[in-house]
């Protein structure tokens, strides 16, 4: 049983690692600021849930567990919302994305 | 009724962040909150958009929809990233929810799954980033929207 | 176990270190901050974890509330001239 939970521990923390990577290394090549915040989701949402089922998975049934879940939904609220100030003030300022635009844009 | 619902809400989370249980660090915890709930209940704090409660019967369902959909961007945009497919496009949507709260929730959705992100807001129309044609699609076939207007319920 | 995932958000930290020294706006520098801060705090529940010490993940809460806050404020900051009030 515990190699049966090391295992599965183990294979949430390489997806999670595969998760955090693939952002961080997409944060340095796309091109502009409105494509980066895509890689920085990504770091946001996969990386740190599949690290925090993980430890979850690890821990067992305590008080431990209750702190992990109030770390999880304490990021899955606030990042959408700095994302959104980052991207929302970026076009105040005057950044134009790039690629197509479709329509009348706000 | 709303004030002592977030009381309760607040004593939980003080038990569960503490782990001291004596009879004076409970009692110092439990007039903390009181004296929190009397200040945002004097501040006007609580109201429909503090404490949205007419959420909540619907939300677990939506929740379970949402993190399905949070895994299978996720792995669309490492593959976009991985393969160079990048071609960013900016378009509009319209919202046809009707209370704050629940257009919120759909922008704050919208920004949560990666690929897509919500740049600009005016009244019922977002802006909308997507980082390739097929998120965009996504996004314009309405389907989170209908998923939200069943949230808010009858209005 | 635990030391390949730290070594995993070491990697993608300095990955991200990279593009607040490169980065070409303000916008993109904050963006990489709050990812930064996002891997710390990671790294801070796992090396709780591996020292098997669970007082760390205290630390780890506080240290997401507090990174919320820097950006929201630095954005402000840069948006109005001022932290005061909301004048626009």
């Amino acid at each position: 049983m515990d190699l049966f939970i090391d295992l599965l521990t183990g294979l949430c923390f390489f997806l999670g690692s595969l998760c955090i990577i693939i952002g961080a290394c997409g944060l340095i090549k796309l091109p502009d600021v409105f494509s980066r915040i895509h890689a920085a989701g990504m770091i946001d949402t996969g990386g740190t849930a599949f690290f925090i089922l993980g430890m979850i998975i690890q821990s067992g049934w305590s008080l431990i567990t209750v702190k992990l879940l109030l770390i999880g939904i304490f990021i899955f609220f606030t990042s959408p919302v700095t994302s959104h100030v980052t991207a929302n003030l970026a076009r105040e300022k005057g950044i134009v994305p790039v690629g197509k635009k479709i329509g009348k844009l706000l | 009724m709303k004030p002592l619902i977030l009381f309760v809400i607040l004593v939980c989370l003080w038990l569960l962040m503490s782990g001291h249980y004596t009879f004076l660090i409970i009692s110092l915890g439990v007039l903390s909150c009181a004296f929190c709930v009397y200040l945002a209940n004097r501040a006007k704090l609580i109201d429909d958009e503090g404490l949205p409660l007419f959420f909540l019967p619907r939300l677990l369902g939506y929740l379970m929809w949402l993190f399905k959909e949070i895994l299978i961007s996720n792995l669309n945009t490492a593959k976009a990233i991985i393969s160079n497919n990048i071609k960013p496009e900016t378009f509009t949507v319209k919202a046809s929810q009707i209370t704050d709260v629940a257009k919120v929730t759909y922008a704050n959705s919208i920004t949560l799954t990666p690929g897509t992100v919500t740049t600009k807001i005016k009244n019922n129309t977002f802006e909308v980033h997507a980082l390739n044609t097929d998120f965009g699609n996504d996004v314009r076939s309405n389907e989170m929207d209908k998923k939200v207007k069943l949230l808010e319920g009858e209005r | 176990m635990f030391l390949a995932a730290l070594t995993a958000c070491a990697v993608s930290a300095l990955l991200v270190l990279a593009r607040i020294i490169l980065g070409k706006t303000t916008f993109d520098r904050v963006l990489a901050v709050n990812s930064l801060g996002t891997i710390i705090v990671i790294g801070i529940a796992l090396h709780g974890f591996y020292a098997n010490r669970p007082e760390f993940l205290d630390i780890a809460i506080v240290y997401a509330l507090i990174n919320f806050i820097g950006t929201v404020a630095i954005l402000k900051l840069f948006s109005t001239g001022s932290l005061k009030g909301n004048n626009k």
